[in-house]
């Protein structure tokens, strides 16, 4: 069914479609909106049986959807930014312990300084801690590949991350097209758990490990994430033949076919750059897009495979990795092995600063003509970074850093180029 | 059976199950008894903690009929009862986090109820670092909500597992790795620390209660009691640990009836948040017979002793005789 409704909205009944039995709830921006629809759905008796918990933190959020899982009930929360880093200790622990807990990620800067804003940090932080991670390019996908993440992370007993966008996608009213009910029961089997705290069959589960098998578990880790690639397509494309549209899958390519120049991204920014790139492909440049979808496990195959004939890669990065550059680069760098291309770093939209087509076009013309530096940060503002350094240099007590800047630009709002 | 039972006999203060009817006897008297923890484990001689989780759990399990799942904080007792491929725990069971056992409990018991199976019950069990400092949080929230949990803290004062540091539960002048016996005033601040049992009842939970491993029935009745409950409720046990205490591991459950005859760890139970019923004091001691034996101590005492330390850590005994009536009147000072 057609909807015209926000994004946040459009998980939570996209969530409630696929029967979780507990949700914790733990408010923080940009992913209120969608605990709150969940906690209406299940106070409105609207999805039955679930427990909605509302729980003290994130930590307790992860935490109560651990002891759920656990016990066999599908379990799902939603956090952001500074939550998903209080989270971050039980984060490890649900993975470690393979439960397929689902998971939005309202991607969001994380501070100091505090932002609210959208960028991908905070999920980038927790690349290492064993969950699958989905990033959605738009509102359709990000319902879409929650119906899917259930279905993955059950199938593998792994947990799983749906990254949106956060105010971009999450607080954006767009019209999607939501499915019935009965084809979701269709497509998502209900859940069996692979382990189960049950007394009809004590077992123990959390034990500790030494060295004589800690390796291993985190091997069999490892082994559920590469047998991941092969079941994210296979169930990306059996949405499709259900649903009748492509969302989800390791990576989806635009214009690629014959270019020169291709722009890897992840997210909502991948339509801003589909735009530009048709516009630079209306004046002859041949260039295409290539969109990560699955992050972690990360297509290191089909992400080479694209760029095989290409003759540089721009990779558009919402996250930095301080002291080196780019977090997706240094991943599409070790898909590239052995290739001779020239790659490029773009640093952009931290914070929620703006990505716009001009600034793109701009960038992406640059890298065309090999202008462009290998790591560079689109639309810093070099005069308040350098003027801030010079305080800094002439000045031992010089202030604290971010209010200095604010000081220096005289407004407190974020800037758009 | 008409005459009145008359439990300390031997003058010891022991229980004697043999006095008692069959179904007045205690779980651990029976052959009945389920053994969730299961000898085999690598406690140490003496263990206070595993003395009070295999009462603790054997008792939940007769409570429910064996329809129970545990969830456990990293600490003394996770680390001693499952060194894989070893698992002393015969009952279902999980340890997830240092921090998190109640919310663990949470989410289990929100899968019981979701599926219907209301008879399975949840413990959530951790030592007092895992309670009163690093697992608090969670334990408030689980205890705000109501949601349907017995959380069990195995209180042994310190940080046991990690080498004996100072907890929130500390108390006050006793040596630890990180409150040493050194300096003017050796050993732990006094003026700090949390009472989690009183704060526990502050939430208003339907049940608080206090026991220690001296008092068999008492503690097991405690248990049973809470599992007649539904809603949160919270159960204090106070475990001496040989090891950390610097006592003779055969002194553990003396250490622990001394503890409550001293009035320094007040045995009492409270419903909605208002106390029930206390534990009443049958002979009192000095603090120092219960000080003395525990190395912990041993810088209170001798010519370079600490008088006034010994004469604060009297006048909080005497405060809780005072604030909970652990004296009859007539043997009341």
């Amino acid at each position: 069914m057609q909807k015209q409704i926000e994004g946040s909205r459009a998980v939570a009944e996209s969530v409630a479609l696929c029967r979780p039995e507990v949700i914790c709830a733990y408010p923080i921006s940009p992913q209120t909106h969608i605990v709150e629809g969940l906690g209406e759905l299940v106070k409105s008796g609207e999805l039955k049986p679930c427990e909605f918990i509302n729980v003290e933190s994130e930590f307790a959020a992860m935490s109560v959807a651990i002891g759920a899982s656990a016990a066999g009930a599908r379990s799902y929360t939603a956090t952001a930014s500074q939550g998903l880093l209080f989270m971050a200790e039980a984060i490890y622990n649900a993975s470690g312990l393979g439960l397929p807990i689902v998971m939005t990620v309202a991607n969001r800067a994380i501070g100091a300084p505090i932002n609210i804003w959208n960028d991908h940090s905070d999920s980038m932080s927790q690349r290492d801690c064993g969950w699958i991670q989905l990033f959605a390019e738009s509102n359709q996908e990000a319902l879409d590949l929650h119906i899917q993440a259930f279905k993955l992370g059950e199938e593998l007993s792994m947990p799983v991350m749906v990254c949106m966008d956060g105010f971009i996608l999450t607080h954006a009213y767009e019209r999607v097209d939501m499915p019935a009910q009965a084809e979701v029961d269709a497509f998502l089997p209900t859940y069996e758990p692979r382990q189960v705290l049950d007394p009809a069959d004590p077992v123990s589960i959390g034990a500790m490990v030494g060295p004589e098998a800690f390796m291993e578990v985190r091997y069999l880790a490892h082994a559920k994430q590469t047998m991941a690639l092969e079941r994210i397509p296979q169930i990306a494309a059996e949405f499709a033949q259900r649903f009748g549209r492509n969302s989800g899958g390791l990576v989806r390519d635009y214009r690629c076919e014959d270019a020169e120049t291709i722009v890897i991204a992840l997210g909502s920014v991948i339509g801003t750059l589909k735009d530009t790139v048709d516009e630079l492909r209306n004046d002859g440049v041949k260039i295409g897009v290539l969109g990560i979808h699955s992050f972690r496990p990360f297509p290191l195959a089909a992400v080479r495979a694209v760029l095989q004939g290409a003759k540089r890669v721009v990779v558009l990065e919402k996250s930095f990795s301080v002291g080196l550059g780019g977090v997706v680069s240094t991943d599409v760098r070790l898909a590239l092995s052995g290739l001779q291309l020239n790659g490029y770093t773009v640093i952009a939209g931290l914070g929620g600063r703006a990505i716009t087509k001009a600034s793109l076009a701009r960038t992406l013309r640059d890298a065309i003509a090999d202008k462009l530096q290998p790591l560079a940060f689109m639309d810093l503002d070099w005069g308040i970074v350098n003027r801030q350094l010079a305080r800094e240099a002439a000045t031992r007590r010089s202030g604290p850093i971010a209010e200095n800047l604010l000081r220096d630009i005289g407004t407190v709002a974020s800037k758009v180029h | 059976m008409t005459a009145p039972i008359k439990f300390y006999q031997t003058g010891t203060f022991t229980v004697g199950n043999r006095l008692l009817s069959p179904e007045q006897r205690s779980v651990q008297s029976s052959l009945e008894r389920s053994n969730s923890l299961n000898s085999g484990h690598r406690a140490c001689q003496g263990c206070g903690e595993a003395l009070g989780a295999r009462y603790a759990v054997d008792a939940a399990m007769r409570a429910t009929q064996g329809q129970l799942i545990a969830a456990n904080a990293t600490g003394c007792l996770e680390v001693f009862s499952t060194p894989y491929p070893e698992t002393s725990w015969q009952l279902p069971w999980i340890h997830s986090l240092f921090g998190n056992a109640a919310a663990v409990g949470t989410g289990i018991a929100a899968a019981m109820k979701v599926k219907g199976r209301n008879n399975v019950r949840v413990i959530a069990q951790g030592g007092d670092g895992g309670t009163t400092d690093i697992g608090f949080g969670c334990l408030s929230g689980m205890f705000e909500r109501n949601d349907d949990v017995l959380y069990i803290c195995y209180d042994n004062e310190a940080y046991m597992n990690t080498g004996v540091q100072r907890s929130s539960a500390t108390p006050a002048g006793a040596r630890t790795a990180t409150t040493m016996a050194v300096g003017a005033e050796p050993g732990a601040q006094f003026g700090q620390g949390k009472n989690v049992p009183l704060i526990a009842m502050a939430h208003e939970i339907p049940y608080v209660a206090t026991a220690t491993v001296a008092d068999l029935h008492d503690l097991e009745t405690k248990v049973e009691h809470a599992m007649s409950i539904r809603g949160a409720r919270y159960l204090h046990i106070l475990v001496p640990c040989p090891l950390g205490w610097g006592a003779a591991s055969q002194d553990t459950i003396k250490l622990a009836r001394l503890a409550r005859e001293t009035g320094l760890f007040p045995v009492f139970e409270a419903e909605g948040g208002e106390v029930t019923a206390v534990t009443k004091i049958r002979r009192r001691v000095p603090v120092e017979e219960y000080l003395r034996p525990q190395k912990r101590f041993a810088h209170l005492f001798g010519a370079k002793g600490q008088q006034q330390m010994l004469a604060g850590i009297q006048a909080r005994a005497d405060r809780n005789i005072k604030r909970f009536g652990l004296l009859d009147v007539e043997t009341a000072e």
